[in-house]
């Protein structure tokens, strides 16, 4: 049997030479993001901004969002929304946090049933109040926080501080793409988004961890070879399980994403996103050139700058 | 790297056969798993949106514990004053959050500060008394003292008060006779009220909402129930709504209160055929009971929970048996949940509802069905992809790959784990992941070969070498997923179980599992050449 080669053997990509490019490319990018996130925003979900989702299902038929609309509009609750969640008889509503404590959000609800009757049945109903809608959105920060120090930690002591700091920077680059897809899509953020942003930054960390490894074996092997060039062999030398992983991740999230329930569908969109698109060009044209910025081997950097313009655009000497 | 000892391999085929059979009882109806042995019975929970159910997280009134609290200390010293003549008790008053008393002239300050002092008692921690006492007393001069309840005291009262709140809430959730309800202490002043399988928590939250203080008591004739003229010893309370939220002139004094009471039980007025809700006194109650219906013959008695008057009958004779009944106006179900308020006590204070999940069994069996068709066409998917790319490799990863979700289902069971829908994903996503640590072996071999190695040797140093890749890059994620554990609540928790046990079996297998089948291949075959 011939089996698959996604990546053929020996490739020698001079994905260093890219890093002219892809730096540029991503600092735009980010900072692209962090001007959605601040004009746009995020669609907080009501995990973080307190209020009430219900979920209903029409019993006779399609469900008449006109009518359902002008109802609850009625009701005096404030800007109240309404969207079709998969079948045609199942309606998202959202009904924003009410003013007077804990206690007015019940009775949002109890009015938001008696108005729409028994010609309904309900799914799924949430009411988050506005003190548990400030924790959980305390809690998700210091969360994300806390594992980037913690995988921080670790990677120091794991790698030098370089390694650290360039998987860092690295990852807090995924993150903010992610969060600027997350402002662009407008996809609900809430707990579930918090999950998804730490898989993001912990499989992101996975597959620079790999290629870590291996700059670090090489760097212990080859003693004299310039920097670039040993990043060049490192990256290559791992980009075909970089691809294959990648690959078989990506079945699993289109199978969440086409088959799993509606209810998970902003988690796996996030995901395919952050892991798929983002998380494998960080590692490989963000991640590892870093090094050479941050100084990792400097004698060789010098190496590299003595050897200067004549190395660029040559392809990548063999090695072996 | 390859060659592993008998012992080892019969202790991870063990170990791999233990954690794979614990998963086991998920499989059979539950009612064939409760004839088992108790050891056996371990199994996966589902979680709430899985199953349909009600998450309610309550929050104590801490200001009303508070207030309690406070005033109890104006009370106290009252009762000092009054002890021991140090001047007016009417003079003790509350002044924001401490309690101000001057002594008469002349009263004798040695006495009175130590009659004080005595209010203050020391309080017990874990390890017996820590030092710290329940009231401060502050002499300000001039025989002005200033009482406070300190801050250990408040949270001691305050944590008595969850306590009582989860036996009161567990006695009124069982009368619902839903199977399993789960009730915690969650932080410092919440409780957690979990109940599967509820279409509508409208009647729970209306069980768990209610204080249930219930008090007899006097109605004052003496005026008329004016807003702007109320009696310093009478409040002015409404009726229920069924009553026509109907204005009564109540006496503060309580004649007799719900706890005297040892039973009640829905039933029906013998003569109308209305639901009423029938009880009983203990014998301190009945005393009471009787004593004062015996006074006040042809006056109305308020019988009010909440600060609401149910109804406000006049005793029509004296009511001596100790026993009596509700009613006002109700429904069937009204008269059941009274009784059963009643029957289980009053909260110690007020409790707020501060966030409600529910999910109705309909969408929680959907999410069952969706997730389990993505986790199939997943799994089936990466399968087929590991076996082009890999071929007779490809099936050893996938062997591993199945032993994994296995091994996930067994170790959930043990843990007695609650599998939610973001845990359905979990899993899925551990099968795309679990392959990488095959693919990191795989994909070194491939290089090894390259490097000109022969087979075997290529295997062996694949094999050590990714190892400590696999650690490396696991580990970080598995940090990710224990962050996510701690701060998640409910169903994000759900996935940082199953990606944190996800990546512990995949671990496990890449070291253990995946290598003994390698081994066991290459000592059959001795190959040559490696198919990959």
């Amino acid at each position: 049997m011939r089996l698959l080669r996604i990546v053929p053997d020996d490739t020698k990509f001079d994905f260093m030479r890219f890093r002219r490019v892809s730096f540029p490319i991503s600092a735009l990018l980010s900072i692209a993001a962090i001007l959605l996130f601040f004009t746009h925003g995020l669609n907080f979900g009501i995990d973080f901004v307190g209020g009430t989702l219900v979920e209903i299902q029409s019993k006779s038929g399609p469900a008449d969002l006109g009518r359902m609309r002008t109802t609850l509009g009625g009701l005096n609750l404030g800007d109240v929304q309404l969207q079709q969640f998969g079948a045609p008889t199942d309606v998202l509503i959202r009904i924003p946090q009410q003013p007077g404590g804990e206690g007015a959000q019940q009775e949002a609800i109890a009015k938001v049933r008696a108005a729409l009757g028994s010609d309904v049945d309900y799914r799924r109903v949430e009411v988050v109040g506005p003190r548990v809608s400030t924790e959980l959105l305390a809690y998700g920060m210091i969360g994300l926080m806390s594992a980037i120090l913690g995988i921080l930690v670790y990677l120091w002591f794991r790698f030098e501080w370089q390694f650290a700091l360039g998987a860092m920077i690295a990852n807090v680059h995924d993150l903010v793409l992610t969060i600027g897809f997350m402002s662009l899509t407008q996809i609900d953020f809430d707990l579930t988004s918090i999950a998804a942003l730490l898989t993001i930054l912990g499989y992101s960390l996975n597959d620079t961890v790999v290629i870590y490894d291996r700059i670090r074996e090489m760097l212990r092997r080859y003693k004299k070879m310039p920097m670039a060039d040993l990043l060049n062999i490192s990256v290559n030398s791992t980009l075909s399980r970089s691809i294959i992983t990648h690959v078989t991740v990506t079945l699993a999230l289109l199978a969440l994403f086409f088959f799993g329930p509606r209810a998970i569908h902003s988690f796996t969109s996030t995901m395919l996103f952050g892991v798929v698109l983002v998380g494998t060009y960080t590692s490989i044209f963000i991640a590892a050139p870093i090094l050479i910025y941050l100084g990792v081997g400097t004698t060789r950097i010098e190496e590299e700058r003595a050897a200067g313009k004549s190395q660029a655009g040559k392809p990548v000497p063999a090695s072996r | 790297m390859l060659h592993i000892s008998r012992w080892k391999t019969i202790a991870i085929l063990a170990t791999t056969l233990f954690v794979c059979l614990c998963a086991v009882p998920n499989f059979f109806p539950e009612k064939t798993v409760e004839s088992w042995p108790k050891w056996a019975q371990r199994h996966i929970v589902l979680g709430l949106d899985l199953q349909g159910g009600s998450h309610i997280l309550l929050e104590v009134d801490a200001a009303a514990v508070r207030k309690e609290k406070l005033d109890g200390l104006r009370e106290d010293v009252r009762r000092v004053v009054r002890e021991n003549r140090l001047g007016s008790p009417a003079s003790v008053v509350v002044r924001g959050n401490t309690v101000e008393f001057r002594t008469r002239e002349g009263a004798d300050q040695q006495l009175a500060l130590t009659k004080f002092r005595e209010l203050s008692q020391p309080l017990g921690g874990f390890l017996g008394t820590t030092g710290a006492r329940s009231v401060d007393v502050v002499d300000a001069g001039n025989g002005l003292y200033r009482f406070t309840v300190t801050e250990p005291a408040y949270i001691e009262r305050i944590r008595q008060a969850v306590d009582q709140s989860i036996q009161i809430i567990e006695r009124r959730v069982n009368e619902l006779g839903t199977v399993e309800p789960s009730i915690q202490r969650q932080g410092a002043d919440r409780v957690l009220v979990q109940v599967p399988g509820l279409q509508d928590p409208a009647r729970l939250k209306e069980l768990l909402g209610k204080t249930a203080k219930l008090t007899f008591r006097m109605v004052d004739l003496t005026a008329a129930p004016d807003p702007g003229r109320v009696p310093p010893d009478s409040e002015l309370l409404y009726g229920t709504k069924a009553e026509n939220n109907q204005p009564y002139l109540i006496e503060k004094r309580v004649v007799v209160s719900g706890e005297d009471l040892t039973d009640a039980q829905p039933g029906f007025d013998q003569r109308t055929g209305e639901p009423i809700v029938t009880f009983r006194f203990n014998s301190n109650g009945a005393r009471r009971f009787a004593q004062a219906t015996q006074e006040n013959v042809g006056r109305p008695f308020a019988i009010v929970l909440d600060n609401e008057v149910i109804s406000a009958p006049v005793i029509r004779e004296p009511i001596l048996g100790g026993s009596g009944q509700i009613s006002g106006n109700f429904t069937i179900e009204q008269a059941n949940d009274l009784a059963i308020l009643l029957r289980a006590g009053a909260l110690p204070a007020p409790l707020t509802i501060i966030e409600e999940r529910t999910v109705g069994p309909g969408l929680g069996q959907d999410s069952i069905e969706k997730g389990k068709l993505a986790a199939y066409a997943g799994t089936a998917m990466v399968v087929i992809f590991m076996f082009l790319t890999y071929g007779l490799f490809g099936l050893f990863a996938n062997i591993a790959v199945a032993i994994n979700v296995a091994m996930i289902f067994g170790i959930l069971s043990l843990l007695n784990a609650t599998l939610t829908l973001p845990g359905i994903a979990g899993i899925v996503l551990t099968v795309g992941i679990a392959v990488d640590s095959n693919v990191l072996i795989y994909e070194r071999i491939r290089e090894e070969v390259r490097a000109g190695k022969s087979a075997i040797m290529a295997i062996d140093a694949g094999f050590s070498r990714a190892l400590a890749t696999i650690m490396d890059s696991n580990i970080t994620t598995f940090i990710a997923a224990a962050v996510l554990f701690y701060i998640g609540t409910g169903p994000v928790r759900g996935f940082a179980v199953t990606l944190g046990i996800g990546i512990i079996t995949t671990v496990f297998t890449a070291f253990t599992l995946t290598r003994l089948i390698v081994a066991t291949w290459v000592r059959l075959r001795r190959p040559r050449v490696v198919p990959i």
